[in-house]
């Protein structure tokens, strides 16, 4: 490789021979005033540039609040069947913020999960595990079963078959002076464990739960006081 | 006589109405250009040499111009009458469509548009792959156009959630699970796009901002990088012409 044969300057200004230069001083008037104007213009391009950012990230941060909403007088809702009910998932957007929860009453001999005051009566989503469709329960199956790409849910909302890929979410409920109540949704694994609510398409069992991490948008509720 | 001497003012023929307006506009352009020189750019860019055999295939880089072209002027007479409210949107595109002049041509146009401008961003990019448009010195171009492949998906994408109707709502609500479902940084992805974790308030509002105002004023600047690159690299030929050597050039090997 040939030689550079530039000659190397010194990095000192006074071996330069700059006038005005100081003992030991590296930067020159040049070098100053470019970074200087280097740094306004960062300074004005991030006060724009920074809250404008935030503007569009700060949902990702902020927690959706859901309401406790009745849906009707406890017996209502029988052991053996689901009753569909209306409920509002956000307020002030019409249609689009309705979504159709399926209640029955908690039946010892079918719920294997912990009972607690939380599901003495068992809402279920219609929101599909798989993309999101939404699912409706036929009677004469007994299964909830989605219309898009046929994903099928036994009576407990488990996936029974296609591509689903944990059950139905659920909704907390409980009673109020006769009323019955349905609260926050929360996701739930093969063994119906709850977990922060999860989008669909995003499994819970084995590493799913840590593939898909729950976000601060939304949360389960605290485990009750055991009674 | 070699100079004539020149006609004294007043005298001889006067010029017509039509020499006059050319002579206007003459002035006109040369008062612009002499102070932008513009016609210089513009001569570089028109006036290039195209290779022989160039044929129809290489309309179609224009033709995808042209329909998104269309998509934007249409686009921009539909956010007249279009209204991004959850509660008002679909009787909004109702209105354009049943009742406001010319409403169902124009919202037809950006439709069916959109359906055309994708199909020939394909048989362009197919024309560029199999004429080999796209090696050296051409790499970056190809980059570029697959950048603005993917943004027009994105156009396909937000704009399919306006019209507001059941398809449009639950079409975007797959989609939107679609981009969840992506392990670690999916759940966070979906909250972002929806503006948080159920499709809310200005969810609607967020995909409209995103169609009509952060994606294509992307695709405009990418448009322009893409353009500038093919004026100045030029086109290619096609590969089944082989390039002409003159018999006097070629070197006989000794």
């Amino acid at each position: 490789m040939a030689q550079d044969r530039r000659q190397t300057k010194s990095k000192y200004t006074s071996d330069r021979l700059i006038p005005g230069a100081f003992e030991g001083e590296t930067v020159t008037r040049r070098r100053l005033m470019t970074g200087t104007v280097h740094v306004a213009g960062a300074v004005a391009a991030s006060a724009f540039v920074l809250p404008a950012l935030g503007f569009a990230l700060g949902p990702v941060f902020e927690k959706h609040e859901q309401r406790w909403q009745a849906v009707g007088p406890v017996d209502e809702f029988p052991e053996n069947t689901y009753v569909p009910k209306v409920i509002t998932i956000v307020d002030g957007i019409g249609q689009a913020g309705k979504s159709t929860a399926y209640i029955r009453k908690r039946d010892a001999k079918i719920d294997t999960d912990k009972p607690d005051i939380y599901n003495q009566y068992i809402a279920i989503s219609t929101r599909c595990m798989h993309l999101g469709c939404p699912v409706r329960f036929v009677e004469a199956a007994g299964r909830f079963i989605c219309p898009c790409h046929g994903g099928v849910y036994n009576f407990e909302g488990k996936v029974d078959g296609g591509p689903p890929v944990r059950p139905l979410d659920r909704f907390y409920t409980r009673v109020r002076n006769g009323q019955l109540e349905i609260g926050p949704r929360y996701s739930v694994n093969r063994e119906l464990k709850r977990f922060s609510p999860r989008d669909p398409a995003q499994p819970l069992d084995g590493v799913g739960q840590y593939l898909y991490p729950s976000r601060p948008t939304i949360r389960k509720l605290p485990p009750p006081p055991s009674t | 006589m070699l100079n004539p001497r020149p006609r004294r003012p007043g005298q001889g023929r006067r010029a017509t109405p039509v020499e006059s307006a050319a002579e206007a506009g003459i002035t006109v352009v040369d008062w612009v250009d002499e102070r932008t020189s513009l016609s210089g750019a513009g001569r570089w860019v028109m006036f290039r040499k195209v290779p022989k055999g160039t044929n129809w295939f290489y309309t179609l880089g224009s033709a995808t111009l042209f329909a998104f072209l269309n998509q934007a002027v249409t686009g921009v007479f539909l956010a007249m009458y279009y209204d991004p409210s959850p509660t008002h949107a679909y009787e909004s595109a109702r209105y354009i469509t049943n009742e406001a002049f010319l409403g169902e041509f124009v919202r037809g146009m950006h439709k069916w548009g959109s359906t055309v401008m994708v199909i020939l961003i394909f048989l362009h990019m197919g024309r560029v792959f199999f004429f080999g448009a796209y090696k050296y010195p051409r790499e970056l171009n190809w980059v570029i156009g697959v950048a603005l492949l993917i943004l027009t998906f994105v156009m396909a994408l937000t704009g399919y959630l306006l019209p507001f109707d059941q398809r449009s709502f639950w079409a975007t609500v797959v989609a939107n699970n679609i981009t969840a479902s992506g392990p670690l940084v999916g759940p966070y992805l979906g909250d972002f796009l929806r503006a948080g974790p159920e499709f809310g308030a200005t969810t609607l509002s967020r995909f409209y901002a995103i169609h009509m105002l952060l994606i294509p004023g992307a695709i405009f600047a990418l448009i322009g990088a893409h353009l500038y690159l093919v004026a100045k690299l030029g086109t290619t030929a096609p590969p089944w012409l082989r390039a002409d050597v003159d018999d006097d050039l070629r070197e006989e090997p000794s």
